[in-house]
């Protein structure tokens, strides 16, 4: 029996349908709306302006406090306007807009696929060049990768675990991805393995992915502190405590970063990125979208300029089915739902997602039958239907006590609960006003 | 039988003889007037007055009293009445206060503002705010699935399923408050009544903060932050203000007069009573709320 974690998770059908689609470069488009905050954290701030030239790669948004990232610009041409362009949530985010003309690269930046492979730098030259690149987090939640590798005093590491598990049903980004470009992969790996200052690296993939795994295993031969884990299947393998578990047995501790038991997590578009930005130049501005869904006539893993808008992706690949009732961003489990499809695609955006209407139908609410199938598929522990209590009774206190922080609204609870009850929406609310309340005692 | 007798007697004459110095010991001293004055109280514990229910508000009445200055004390859903009785159970000068209403502050009906997405979630603003921006594209709107109403213990508001807006019942709204805390987007204010018998009030119906051009995209009757009304106020009583893009008018300057409503091009600009529509416009009279 392959490694998994312990407690809770669930198994949603795979449906990688999308599974055997080579990555294919999508066109550039005719205008690109880049968002400054495509990171958790504040958001970028503009250093250009309306009509000033700019060329793919070149810097346009420049890092604004602790936890934030560089915004590059991902096409080169002329900047249009700075002004708002839709969240996938539908609240306004300010974007620079560029007309593209050409397609001219910033110097320095090699956009050759020869594999280079010797890594030059050391481990503070090698963050900075992180920092400088713009590189999130490419698993989902977009937090800026140089802040992981900047240890608090006290703290060390001894493990890297790269997260090749993509458990989300539908997408296969990361599949494609570490199947097309394992060796420039594995070497963002080893570069990651330095600037950790660490032995080992673990790479972690679900059983689903065999040719992955095998094709990893071997190709990591020849780098010494690199192993491949195959992993039982089980939602969500991806999310960074859970995957800590099953791949070194540690637990990170409520409330606490994986620092705390000596690992650091990052996901193999991530190594990827990090290889691109190191050893080639080239920050974030591109980036493997999975555009797909059951009624979807070509359903494709596109390489996409950010800032691309969704309608184009889409359009790529055959076309908004005619009996699309959702369209989503991200994985079925934890993206969602877009309003408007004139939003663009952001570092963080795995994949486009499209639902029949039978699909994307949310259950009727029925009365908690007490059965407990919540509690029991939660991957940390909490109790979802007490949190749904107290927060729809509005008792903040409880649910702060009952650990609702801890949630990372992997919706397993929601999958599961035979009455349809609405479990994570309510906790969300709890979440959010927790945090409220949190900031308002800390500025007493 | 004496046996018994003498030891339950015994035990029953130590425990009442415990609970006597207890009670003596840790006696609390109680104020009567507290519970005759909340007895004057509506005794609905809207919490309107700012206290956790109607006790809170007799304890502070009474301790008010106490400094003979009962003025900064003030029972919304009781009004004049209660306080007059209040009043004259301390024989102090009754506290006055203008009657006042639950507002809504946005206009974006069907009609008004389409949407564009459907949404489909449990039936709760607060949800449908953390989600996205529902089906309207304003994203400052009203999200049409009533937390208001249901916090509303007063039957004083309804949601109209013609317009997808909630609509308030002067009568019945005690301006407790509920529904300004319910409304994730903030969309009511509590509003002075208005004098007369049929209370005369204008408002900026919209909380939109987006530039001129988006608002009116996505609404038609969204303010524009054209200036117009503040012009117009401002050579009368001055009680509009512009701030964020958004008009606002101060309940305690304005005499509603009305002279602000036909300016508003866009029509943000809400009234109880009609007004007549400017000589170029051959609009209706501009007349909405209850």
């Amino acid at each position: 029996m392959s490694k998994t974690f312990p407690m809770g998770g669930i198994h949603p059908p795979d449906t990688k349908i999308s599974a055997t689609a080579a990555i294919t470069p999508l066109a550039i488009p005719a205008e690109v709306a880049i968002p400054l905050g495509q990171h958790i954290g504040a958001p970028a701030g503009p250093i250009v302006k309306a009509g000033d030239k700019v060329k793919a790669g070149q810097l346009i948004g420049e890092i604004a406090g602790f936890i934030s990232a560089n915004i590059h610009s991902s096409v080169s041409g002329t900047v249009k306007k700075i002004d708002d362009v839709a969240d996938p949530c539908g609240y306004p985010k300010k974007a620079v807009y560029i007309t593209v003309e050409g397609d001219e690269w910033a110097e320095g930046i090699d956009r050759s696929t020869t594999l280079k492979k010797e890594i030059t730098l050391d481990r503070d030259a090698i963050v900075e060049k992180i920092k400088a690149g713009g590189i999130v987090g490419m698993g989902g939640a977009s937090f800026p990768t140089n802040v992981k590798y900047m240890i608090p005093e006290g703290k060390t590491a001894d493990t890297l675990v790269i997260n090749g598990v993509e458990c989300e049903p539908y997408l296969t980004a990361d599949h494609r991805l570490m199947l097309e470009h394992a060796d420039e992969m594995l070497v963002g790996v080893e570069i990651l393995r330095i600037a950790l200052g660490v032995e080992k690296a673990v790479i972690g993939i679900e059983e689903n992915k065999p040719d992955a795994i095998k094709l990893l295993s071997e190709k990591s031969a020849e780098y010494s502190g690199i192993t491949v884990e195959s992993l039982h299947m089980q939602y969500p393998q991806g999310a960074e405590k859970q995957l800590i578990k099953a791949c070194t047995g540690r637990e990170v501790p409520s409330g606490k970063l994986p620092i705390e038991v000596g690992c650091a997590v990052n996901n193999v578009g991530t190594a990827y990125a990090v290889y691109q930005m190191v050893q080639k130049n080239q920050p974030l501005v591109e980036r493997v979208v999975t555009v797909t869904g059951k009624q979807v006539s070509n359903p494709s893993n596109f390489l996409v300029r950010v800032g691309t808008s969704y309608a184009a992706c889409i359009e790529a690949a055959g076309g908004l089915p005619e009996d699309t009732g959702k369209v989503i961003s991200g994985g079925p489990m934890m993206g969602m739902a877009v309003a408007d499809l004139s939003i663009p695609v952001a570092k963080g955006t795995s994949g486009i997602l499209m639902l029949s209407k039978t699909e994307a139908r949310r259950p009727e609410v029925e009365n908690c039958i007490r059965c407990g199938a919540c509690v029991s598929v939660c991957p940390m522990g909490l109790e979802p239907y007490l949190i749904e209590k107290f927060a729809r009774a509005d008792k903040w206190d409880q649910a702060e006590q009952r650990a609702s922080m801890d949630c990372m609204e992997c919706g397993c609870c929601s999958y599961i609960c035979p009455s349809g009850r609405p479990l994570l929406d309510y906790i969300r609310i709890a979440k959010g006003e927790i945090n409220n309340r949190r900031r308002a005692r800390a500025s007493q | 039988m004496m046996y018994s007798l003498f030891t339950l007697g015994g035990v029953a004459g130590v425990f009442a003889m415990i609970l006597y110095f207890v009670a003596k010991r840790f006696h609390v001293e109680e104020d009567p007037r507290v519970a005759e004055v909340e007895a004057m109280l509506p005794g609905i514990n809207c919490g309107a007055c700012g206290f956790p229910g109607c006790t809170g508000l007799a304890e502070a009445l009474v301790a008010a009293a106490e400094k003979k200055d009962i003025s900064a004390l003030y029972c919304p859903p009781g009004g004049a009445d209660t306080m007059g009785a209040v009043a004259e159970y301390f024989g102090l000068a009754a506290p006055t206060s203008a009657p006042t209403v639950a507002v809504l502050r946005c206009n974006g009906s069907y009609a008004n503002s389409p949407r564009k997405a459907e949404y489909d979630g449990p039936s709760s603003c607060a949800v449908a705010h953390k989600l996205g921006t529902s089906g309207s594209a304003c994203t400052y709107s009203c999200l049409s699935e009533g937390d208001c109403v249901t916090a509303c213990n007063f039957e004083a508001m309804y949601m109209d399923p013609a317009t997808g807006l909630p609509v308030v019942i002067d009568e019945n709204c005690t301006s407790c408050g509920a529904c300004v805390k319910a409304c994730p987007r903030d969309l009511f204010e509590i509003r002075l009544l208005g004098k007369g018998k049929k209370p005369r009030r204008v408002w900026i119906a919209c909380r939109n903060r987006d530039r001129g051009a988006v608002a009116r995209k996505n609404c038609s009757v969204a303010c524009i932050a054209c200036g117009k009304c503040v012009r117009t106020c401002d050579t009368i009583v001055k009680a509009i203000s512009m701030k964020d893009n958004l008009a606002y008018i101060d309940p305690d300057i304005c005499i509603a007069c009305g002279k602000c409503v036909p300016e508003c091009p866009t029509g943000a600009i809400l009234a109880t009573f009609p007004v007549k529509a400017k000589q170029e416009d051959s609009g209706e009279p501009v007349s909405t709320g209850s």
